[in-house]
């Protein structure tokens, strides 16, 4: 294009050679997009071709449930996952020792039928099942359980994900292919909640570096739960299909596919289309995204008790485990009548029925009433309820009476407070403006301290409060040890496993005898007073239990497990309850494959809009050109 | 820095006496101005280097300035004991002085190694690659389609200029731009992919592909899955474009050298393309280089609406933690790019317009 020659008339050329030039342009693109298409294939790893078994009975009028997830997967090695769509794509995959009552909860048989402890409770012996096969035809025994703990136990690079579980493990071996024998060094109860997947030691033995390796190498990957996992794309989807040997029993569905969605809203849109047959939302559908659901032809929206609490922690003063003091909690809160009279000016009503829009339930308790043999009430006399006057009269005695519009302490200074706020969620900004208001009442000023990470100042102990929330497990002891002195830092400002930098002789005592307490409902009375010596601290104020929102479509699904059972949730169970439990719809009523290739007017539908875009592009190049060559014929 | 180089319009009689002076000026002046023009490239090349290397630097201070524990985030809400930690902070190297982290990041990258990503347990390099073409599908395309849009459009606006399709075309070209790309995207998804109405749900909600698809099939699923980002990504983008070809072409419309080419008889159509349109060009394609190098940027917001595994959504991910090698590592990409695609231009640009670099 070189600006002289462009001037010349002589290089004028015939309409013709213009005509060609622009034929041989529109083919260039054309050649061009083509090759950036076929370029985009080698981008996947894992080539279709790799599991043609895999995609075949979806093909074949197979059924497939496909699941709009929220993440994406960050590592399909159970020794390194973190994510909870990882954590619950390998309940799918693997067999764990014992597995989660769906009605309650409860320990069941998993890849253990039985389990015993010795009578010194240092000893476990589990009876590993005689009736479940590796996906490759090998047989799956206590060896492999062995070999997976042992694993973690002498390989930091292993000990990444569950290290925790083997922390206090001596010594694990396999006496015969179906026994397993753990010996631990102090008792522990948490025995039979040790949720993690038990991998194939003749396909792991092999893996040279187990922080490097993903397990997305080889399909289909060998597992021995009720799904087997065939094909991944990273950032795209996973499928598995159905293990038609599964122990248990086989999956309704003959393939599970889970789908990236990173924005909800589209997710959503999927799920009207009946692209996905599921949306959980994250980690829950917002209260308009449910609000727009409800209603709607062939969709459910399902609402069960959420697994996480919502809390506001009130910083006790950080500290280290040797007992160094640091960070810059506000000595008003080292007062137990100050941290309560602010509980007691929170309305807890009004934040569920105004923040969560309804789709909570009222705090109480530690853990939530999901799992009901640990839930705790406390009692009437307890109740720290909203009641603002006998809040005003705790912090008169704790010696911080109202001057004006101010609560002011002896040293003259007025009492304000900061509240650490993730800015990611709207609700804790939302509840923020009301705690200013609530507490302003009162007399005491608060800043909201809106962060993307609050990591730094909370570990750094540089707050007064913090809103606070975990995802609890069946088992509560990892949400109980977060809060005992074992867990505090080593040196200041680290993170560690502390949650609030409580340390109490009292909690720790309690804590250590629920961990070896073997008896459930001795366990379970232990937990509670736990719960209840929490409670009147008040460093853990438990404002709400978040609900599950999650919905899915009637004409794919038929019917579905929840857990609990009566009314629970879908996605995040412990166990593979939901999906394994899934059944399809019948096949005429609107087809079960949620995939969007995989039935009819999927097909139709890409057809159509192909036509339509190649339609659309071809008209204005058609139109481009006739105008062009109008005015050309009109001047010759 | 091209903005600096991008030179006046070039006239046709000063290009037309340089043409003249061209053939007959002899073999010496020749030679000079290839002297010339290699010390103007070498500058250019050199200056680029210097750029990456501060760009590289940056890269690891930025994203350390952000509050952040990545051990932490990365096993947030799991049960991790104390000992776990250390060891991860251990394997990431994160328990090393901020000056050994820097050395080390600084001395593996010249060997074009950026470490492994603490989310994914993968290199980085691995994760860029994979994500790599995805993005250059989805944005290439639509910078082809964008800029052919905006030339077109942009040429036609102005050489009937306050016209209705002049007025219709800046307005609506306008407005598009300044639609945010992530409300757009969700509005085509709901009236073209789950369908308003009598208009029928063609498009997927989003991803690259269904899944499953292999040869033909699988470039027509892809191509199917492209046209809904494509066109939100075509319809933000083209207006730039549009606009700094209109408002060029406009400067060049009132020349001699216009008049001179009719008073040959040359017909309207004839003087504008061949004319005026390659005049017009030149800060044309200074944007297109520049637009270019965001290419391989990739579009976080539109990646992320439409679930496409590229780049702009491995960063969306990577910068929540943050993901620190990963970070720091696209950072350095997509300045790369942007640094090279001016580079090009710079380098380029002499041989479209010969007064530059002399």
């Amino acid at each position: 294009m070189n600006v002289r020659d462009q001037h010349d008339p002589q290089s004028e050329s015939p309409p013709q050679n213009r005509r060609r030039r622009r034929t041989l342009f529109a083919s260039g693109v054309a050649a061009l997009a083509l090759t950036a298409g076929l370029a985009a294939a080698p981008a996947a790893p894992a080539a279709p071709a790799d599991a043609p078994q895999a995609v075949a009975p979806a093909k074949a009028g197979g059924k497939t449930l496909t699941v709009a997830l929220a993440q994406s997967v960050d590592s399909l090695s159970p020794f390194l996952a973190q994510r909870l769509v990882s954590t619950s794509i390998h309940r799918l995959m693997y067999e764990y020792l014992t597995n989660y009552d769906p009605k309650d909860n409860k320990t069941i048989p998993g890849f253990a039928t039985e389990w015993k402890s010795s009578a010194d409770k240092l000893t476990w012996t589990y009876t590993i099942r005689d009736d479940s096969t590796w996906s490759d035809g090998k047989k799956a025994t206590a060896k492999d359980a062995a070999f997976t703990f042992n694993k973690m136990m002498t390989d930091d690079n292993a000990a990444q994900a569950n290290g925790s579980f083997v922390a206090n493990f001596k010594k694990v071996s396999a006496p015969s292919d179906t026994e397993l024998v753990i010996e631990l060094k102090k008792p522990q109860a948490t025995m039979t909640a040790l949720d993690v997947p038990i991998v194939p030691e003749h396909i792991w033995k092999d893996v040279k570096d187990y922080s490097k390796f993903n397990n997305d190498e080889k399909f289909p990957i060998v597992g021995n739960g009720p799904f087997v996992l065939t094909d991944y794309k990273t950032d795209q989807y996973v499928k598995l299909k159905a293990n038609k040997k599964f122990w248990r029993g086989a999956p309704k569905f003959d393939e599970l596919v889970f789908r990236t969605y990173k924005d909800q809203d589209a997710a959503v849109a999927a799920l009207r289309k009946g692209e996905v047959s599921f949306v959980a939302g994250a980690p829950a559908l917002t209260p308009a995204q449910a609000a727009s659901l409800k209603g709607q032809k062939n969709i459910k929206v399902n609402e069960g008790p959420g697994r996480r609490f919502f809390a506001i922690a009130t910083n006790p003063g950080a500290r280290t485990k040797g007992g160094e003091k640091f960070g810059d909690g506000h000595p008003a809160l080292l007062d137990q009548k100050v941290r309560q009279a602010l509980f007691l000016a929170v309305d807890r009503k009004t934040i569920v029925d105004k923040v969560f829009q309804g789709h909570a339930v009222e705090g109480a308790g530690y853990i939530p009433p999901r799992f009901k043999d640990y839930f705790w009430e406390p009692s009437d006399s307890q109740k720290l309820a909203y009641d603002p006057e006998r809040a005003a009269k705790l912090l008169d005695e704790a010696g911080y009476p109202k001057k004006g519009d101010k609560r002011v302490g002896k040293d003259g200074k007025p009492l304000d407070f900061r509240i650490l706020c993730h800015a990611t969620d709207p609700n804790d900004k939302a509840i923020g403006k009301y705690l200013k208001e609530w507490w302003g009442d009162l007399g005491i000023g608060l800043e909201v301290q809106c962060l993307d990470d609050v990591s730094v100042p909370w570990y750094a102990g540089e707050y007064d409060l913090a809103f606070d929330g975990w995802s609890v497990n069946p088992d509560p002891d990892f949400v109980l040890g977060i809060h005992t002195c074992a867990a505090l830092p080593e040196k200041a400002k680290e993170s560690a496993a502390t949650d609030n930098f409580i340390c109490d002789k009292k909690f720790d005592e309690l804590y250590q005898k629920q961990l070896a307490e073997y008896d459930p409902a001795k366990r379970a009375a232990t937990v509670k007073d736990m719960q209840s010596w929490l409670y009147d601290s008040g460093y853990m104020n438990i404002i709400a239990y978040p609900n599950a929102v999650e919905a899915y479509r009637t004409d794919h699904i038929k019917s579905i497990k929840t857990m609990p059972e009566a009314s629970g949730n879908i996605y995040g169970q412990d166990g593979y309850w939901s999906w394994w439990s899934a059944v399809p719809a019948s096949a005429g009523s609107g087809g079960a494959s949620g995939g969007d290739g995989g039935d009819d007017s999927g097909s139709t539908g890409v057809v159509i809009g192909v036509v339509v875009g190649v339609l659309v592009l071809g008209g204005a190049v058609f139109l481009f050109s006739r105008r062009r060559a109008a005015t050309a014929d009109d001047r010759e | 820095m091209t903005a600096e180089s991008t030179p006046a319009l070039v006239h046709s009689a000063e290009a037309d006496g340089l043409a003249d002076a061209g053939p007959s000026a002899g073999r010496g002046p020749r030679a000079r101005n290839t002297k010339a023009y290699l010390r103007y490239a070498a500058t250019k090349i050199l200056g680029a280097a210097v750029s990456l290397f501060a760009v590289l630097v940056t890269s690891f201070f930025l994203f350390r300035l952000i509050p952040s524990d990545p051990v932490k985030h990365m096993t947030g809400g799991r049960p991790i004991s104390s000992e776990q930690l250390e060891n991860l902070r251990r394997e990431f190297g994160l328990d090393q002085p901020m000056w050994q982290q820097f050395l080390d990041y600084i001395g593996d990258a010249l060997t074009g190694d950026f470490g492994m990503s603490y989310q994914f347990h993968a290199p980085v390099m691995e994760k860029i690659t994979a994500a790599l073409p995805a993005t250059l599908l989805l944005t290439g395309t639509a910078y082809i389609l964008f800029t052919a849009l905006g030339l077109w459009l942009g040429t036609r606006t102005a050489w009937k200029h306050g016209g209705k399709g002049d007025r219709f075309n800046s307005a609506l070209a306008l407005t598009l731009y300044s639609v945010p790309s992530f409300w757009l995207g969700l509005l085509l998804i709901i009236v073209f992919s789950v369908g308003v109405g009598p208009i029928p749900g063609l498009f997927p909600t989003g991803g690259l592909e269904s899944g499953g698809e292999t040869g033909f099939a699988y470039v027509v699923d892809v191509a199917h899955h492209m046209i809904l980002p494509v066109i939100t990504l075509v319809a933000v983008g083209y207006a730039q474009t549009l606009l700094v070809m209109r408002s060029s072409l406009l400067d060049e419309m009132g020349s001699d050298y216009l008049t001179t080419a009719r008073a040959k008889g040359l017909r309207d159509d004839v003087v504008r393309r061949r004319h005026a349109v390659p005049n017009a060009l030149l800060p044309t394609f200074t944007l297109m280089f520049v637009n270019l190098g965001h290419v391989v940027a990739g579009q976080i917001l539109v990646e992320t609406v439409f679930s496409w595994p590229g780049l702009g959504g491995l960063f969306y991910e990577a910068l929540a933690g943050p993901d620190l090698p990963l970070v720091q590592a696209l950072f350095f990409f997509w300045a790369a790019a942007v640094i090279l695609a001016n580079t090009l231009a710079d380098v380029l640009y002499p041989l479209l317009d010969p007064r530059v670099g002399r």
